[in-house]
């Protein structure tokens, strides 16, 4: 167990790594007009392949070969996207999704 | 912009409330593993203000409880999170002549203000900055509240939130569809998640996203010319 100065400074480290992952494409390119073509292609394509790299981060503890095989997860996600393109509630989808998927890992499986 | 805020967080608070709920129960669970760990409210409270990226703290956990080793714990850091340089790579116009506020605006960049800025746009008489400002002011807020309450009643909580943790999956597939909607080519997302599914199959949880980040990069780069000519949004 280190000592409370040792902690501090993992802490310190800690969020000076994460303000480098986010700081960094800023100091790169230090006005948006000054950076490349090829930055500004990947700045408008970048975010829908970013929500699915989420979705997929979200989802990564799934295990198809051992049981549940990820049908929960896979309940919860049609039930989100059913009544998203159903109702187009935000809330909603969110809500509902999330009960039937505590109800299915408490109760089913 | 500090008279604009109070217009602008009216106007972004709806759409943070998925946000409010999944941060309030993420956080409480990191605040009663922090606590359970020996780190009280006021060590909480340091770790969601100053480092504000929710999976890095839940690791931070066992780097707090483990031999101490900095280096190893800037390598953490930097893995875990780095995703956001994607964000910072989509920001950097909508960031840009945001003056004064830009630094906190890329601080707090989490993942899931991130996704709420990138889809969502202020209505027409809420100013546009201050609106950014609301959304990644209230986030942050939300998870240090979240945070500390976890730390302070955690013990005491007795109903069954197993499979709470499911309102982020379920708030970034909303994201996901809202984005499907908007686009008229699919073919990045569609890149995201074959690029994302494929590094995880091959490398595993624990080291699947930086492989997943260079395929898309090489993917979106590879396709250039076709997917620049035809447009994703």
């Amino acid at each position: 167990m280190p000592t409370t100065v040792q902690a501090l400074i993992i802490i310190a480290i800690l969020a000076l790594g994460t303000a480098i992952t986010r700081f960094l494409p800023f100091v790169l390119f230090r006005s948006a007009a000054a950076a490349p073509h090829y930055v500004h292609y990947l700045g408008k394509l970048l975010p829908p392949a970013a929500i699915s790299l989420l979705v997929v981060y979200c989802l990564r503890y799934i295990s198809f070969a051992a049981a549940p095989h990820g049908i929960p997860e896979a309940i919860g996600i049609l039930v989100v996207a059913a009544l998203h393109i159903w109702k187009k509630n935000t809330l909603l989808s969110i809500a509902a999704g999330t009960v039937s998927y505590m109800l299915l890992v408490q109760f089913v499986f | 912009m500090l008279k604009k805020l109070p217009a602008a967080i009216r106007a972004a608070f709806p759409h943070t409330i998925p946000v409010l709920t999944g941060f309030l129960f993420l956080g409480i669970a990191y605040g009663i593993l922090m606590s359970g760990r020996g780190f009280g409210w006021p060590w909480i409270l340091l770790t969601s203000v100053v480092v504000f990226a929710g999976a890095l703290q839940f690791v931070g956990i066992s780097l707090l409880t483990s031999v101490f080793d900095p280096l190893y714990a800037f390598l953490i850091a930097l893995s875990v999170n780095a995703r956001h340089l994607f964000y910072g790579i989509s920001m950097l116009e909508k960031f840009s002549g945001t003056g004064k506020i830009k630094p906190y605006l890329i601080f707090g960049m989490c993942d899931e203000t991130f996704s709420v800025l990138c889809s969502t746009e202020p209505p027409p008489n809420v100013d546009k900055r201050a609106f950014m400002l609301a959304v990644t002011l209230l986030h942050q807020s939300y998870w240090v509240l979240g945070s500390i309450a976890g730390g302070l009643i955690g013990p005491l909580l007795t109903f069954d939130t197993y499979g709470i943790d499911f309102v982020m999956t379920a708030f970034f597939v909303v994201i996901f569809l809202n984005q499907w909607r908007a686009q008229k080519k699919h073919s990045p997302a569609l890149i995201g998640l074959g690029a994302s599914a494929v590094s995880l199959f091959i490398f595993g949880v624990d080291n699947f996203i930086i492989p997943a980040m260079v395929l898309i990069v090489a993917c979106l780069t590879i396709f250039r010319t076709r997917l620049a000519r035809t447009g994703s949004s």
